[in-house]
């Protein structure tokens, strides 16, 4: 080492120390800031307890368990029928397709299968809660950013949807519609084609959203970089659905592991983005909810004819036995693993929500960033409290 | 004009304040609030309570006032309650130099625009301490977010100005009005409002004005999905209704320094200023430019999402400032050329 950079070397150490010293004389106290439990932001009962230094979060630590129902332990003093009622209410935007694994499960051990329309209509109900369960979400991204206009636009152009699986079901947010070999009902006249105009509309919805705020300079500097999350961290944490596949993960259980309803019958693209910030989640839902709409459409094309109910029995007795099904549920992978003794309800029931998982790498991700991108962070990571609490 | 007292005039001024505030900040609410966002956002706002809700405005005031005035336990009582009078208070000092006429203002001064700017950012000073007294840390971040976004946004709004004033040769409100009266350009003979030749300080100006308002997308300090309203969250009933007023009250009072500034004020082009009909249709001449102005703003309210704090910064810093200085240094050279 030469003179020279033994005396810059020197002068790097006094900078050093001066700094240190500084720092020191200025440290002020960590504040502990609750974000929730009631929070806009949490949109239920989910708290924050965050760390601050100033407006810099150093630690944030999600507290669950405010909103617990316990479902899995109702299900088990209830018959397979009355247990459909209970589940729609795990993830109260998108009820349908909490249904679908648990009546899957159940028919696995009873070695029944729906007739095909039923299976095709099941995938359509399906589509068209996640379409009503996301575009939820397109709208509320906005409005946790600031912007108030697209919440209102999602509450008007979801109603729509919602309308539809109302005039098919009964139930406008609990349809409790299927059955263990079937459905309840086949579709009502008129439904076919009203449901196509509905996908329409919800097409220059997306458009909509698409020019509000995927071109908003603004939503891009808040949510581009914001909460990045590697393809790894994100496959280590256990996430699923849109939030796995904003990581780059090009995974979907509707395809790699369909349990038997349409979607191996028609063409669909599974979307992914490279980024894993905010922003792609984002984005891939907005892509979702238009390929749903395709999706819905040309279900509605290929529409079987036929029953929509199997043979089953009057009193369901569901033979002793243990199955696991899980599908690609709005939130991510949702799956019910039923124990039967042979009685008329389940032994035990454990239920694998998606939100559970996606809001258990809020520690990991939350570190070092401002308390206004723990709200995007948040609010892109799309959980609800229902399907975290159960 | 007519000769009065002191006293007598002084009372008249008082009280056309004390009754313009409430009546402005109404109009804004109902026109801008209620109706234009609920419509944008198809809606249609209130609809029930007089025609076309146009009562809701006095329902809602009355809810206000029915309200318990809670404050919490920890609070710094005084402080507490003193803060949404400062931030009212600034709106107040403020409404005292906005011209509407030839002859219709409450005082001239000299330093009008001077006077204005430094008042306005009283406000801060209220915030601070609600922000502060509210012992609510969503309060505290609020409230400081908003003395720093305040003191930022501060600069770049004096500098948007200094265009006009160099332009006028006046700092006075009324001189500016009179000065664009007496502008011509384009071969155009005279009340050319000065947004032709100061565009970049208008849009500065309104910018600037924007986040010193505290309206999206620079509505940090109130933040209803982060900080859930930030610094007023502690502050109920009246209170409440205070800096709710004050909020609306200043954004009618920078839409009408901005259509002095920019948009010649009361005055119509090609027409002699000094005309005594100009009492009588200066007000809504003025009214006229500053709900367009006001709509400008809250358009952009309900439209656009929100920055975050340092990006705020940031372009007030980097972007806001630097091109205000260049647009001075460019009026100057171009006003001491011709």
């Amino acid at each position: 080492m030469t003179a020279t950079s033994e005396h810059s070397q020197a002068a790097y150490v006094a900078t050093q120390a001066a700094d240190a010293r500084i720092n020191v004389e200025l440290q002020t106290g960590d504040m502990t800031l609750n974000i929730g439990p009631q929070h806009p932001a949490t949109h239920g009962t989910l708290r924050i307890a965050a760390q601050l230094d100033g407006e810099l979060v150093i630690r944030a630590e999600p507290i669950m368990g405010y909103m617990h129902r316990g479902y899995e332990k109702l299900a088990e003093v209830r018959t397979y029928p009355q247990v459909t009622t209970l589940i729609n209410r795990i993830d109260w935007l998108g009820s349908f397709a909490n249904e679908v694994p648990f009546i899957l499960a159940a028919e696995r051990l009873m070695e029944v299968e729906a007739p095909p329309r039923a299976q095709w209509i099941r995938t359509i109900l399906f589509e068209l809660s996640r379409i009503a369960n996301v575009s939820l979400f397109l709208g509320d991204m906005g409005v946790q950013l600031g912007a108030l206009t697209p919440v209102f636009f999602a509450f008007r152009d979801r109603e729509r949807v919602l309308n539809q699986i109302e005039s098919l079901t009964g139930g406008r947010f609990h349809p409790n519609f299927d059955r263990i070999g079937g459905l309840k009902d086949d579709i009502p006249r008129g439904w076919i084609q009203e449901t196509r105009d509905v996908m329409v509309k919800m097409r220059e919805f997306c458009d909509e959203m698409e020019d509000l705020l995927v071109g908003n300079q603004i939503f891009g500097a808040r949510c581009r970089g914001v909460g990045v999350i590697p393809r790894e961290v994100a496959l280590g944490y256990g996430m699923s659905g849109a939030n796995l596949r904003a990581s780059g993960v090009d995974w979907d259980l509707r395809r790699d592991a369909n349990p038997g309803l349409a979607w191996d019958q028609i063409d669909w693209k599974v979307w992914t983005h490279p980024d894993g910030d905010s922003f792609a989640r984002y984005w891939v839902r907005l892509q979702e909810t238009r390929e749903a709409t395709h999706m819905v459409e040309k279900l509605l094309d290929g529409l079987p004819s036929g029953p929509v109910m199997a043979k089953v029995p009057r009193i369901i007795k569901v033979p002793e036995g243990e199955a696991y099904v899980s599908t690609e549920n709005p939130l991510g992978e949702m799956g019910y693993y039923i124990v039967s003794k042979g009685d008329l309800g389940p032994f035990r029931v454990k239920i694998r929500t998606p939100s559970f998982n996606n809001i258990s790498i809020v520690p990991w991700v939350c570190k070092g960033v401002y308390v206004p991108d723990v709200i995007t962070i948040l609010a892109s990571l799309y959980f609800i409290l229902g399907d975290i609490d159960r | 004009m007519i000769g009065l007292v002191y006293w007598q005039e002084t009372a008249i001024k008082l009280a056309v304040i004390l009754g313009v505030i409430p009546v402005t900040s109404l109009i804004l609410v109902y026109l801008f609030l209620f109706k234009m966002m609920a419509f944008m956002q198809s809606r249609l706002g209130p609809m029930i309570t007089g025609p076309h809700g146009t009562l809701q405005l006095i329902a809602e005031a009355i809810k206000f006032l029915q309200k318990e005035d809670i404050h919490p336990d920890n609070a710094d009582k005084h402080v507490f309650a003193l803060a949404p009078i400062v931030v009212l208070m600034s709106t107040f000092l403020l409404y005292v130099i906005l011209p509407a006429g030839p002859d219709l203002i409450v005082e001239d001064l000299d330093v009008g625009i001077f006077y204005a700017l430094a008042v306005s950012s009283l406000s801060a000073l209220g915030v601070l301490m609600a922000g502060w007294a509210s012992a609510n840390k969503y309060a505290l971040l609020g409230g400081l977010r908003a003395a720093g976004q305040l003191i930022a946004y501060e600069l770049p709004l004096v500098l948007a100005t200094m265009g006009v004033i160099i332009q006028a040769e006046t700092m006075s409100l009324q001189g500016i009005v009179h000065a664009q009266a007496n502008f011509s350009i384009f071969g155009l003979d005279s009340g050319m409002p000065f947004i032709f030749t100061q565009i970049v300080g208008f849009a500065i100006f309104m910018i600037a004005a924007q986040a010193e308002l505290t309206q999206t997308p620079f509505d940090m300090p109130v933040a209803e999905t982060e900080l859930v309203g930030g610094f007023h969250i502690e502050y109920t009933g009246f209170r409440f209704l205070l800096f709710f007023m004050a909020e609306f009250g200043t954004a009618f009072a920078f839409a009408a320094i901005a259509s002095v500034l920019f948009l010649g004020g009361w005055s119509l082009p090609f027409v002699d200023p000094n005309e005594n009909w100009l009492n009588f249709v200066g007000p809504g001449v003025m009214l006229f430019k500053i709900l367009i102005l006001a709509a400008i703003i809250f358009w952009v309210r309900f439209t656009v999402p929100r920055l975050r704090e340092d990006q705020l910064q940031k372009f007030a810093w980097k972007v806001l400032i630097p091109v205000s200085l260049v647009n001075i240094a460019v009026t100057g050279l171009i006003k001491v050329a011709v």
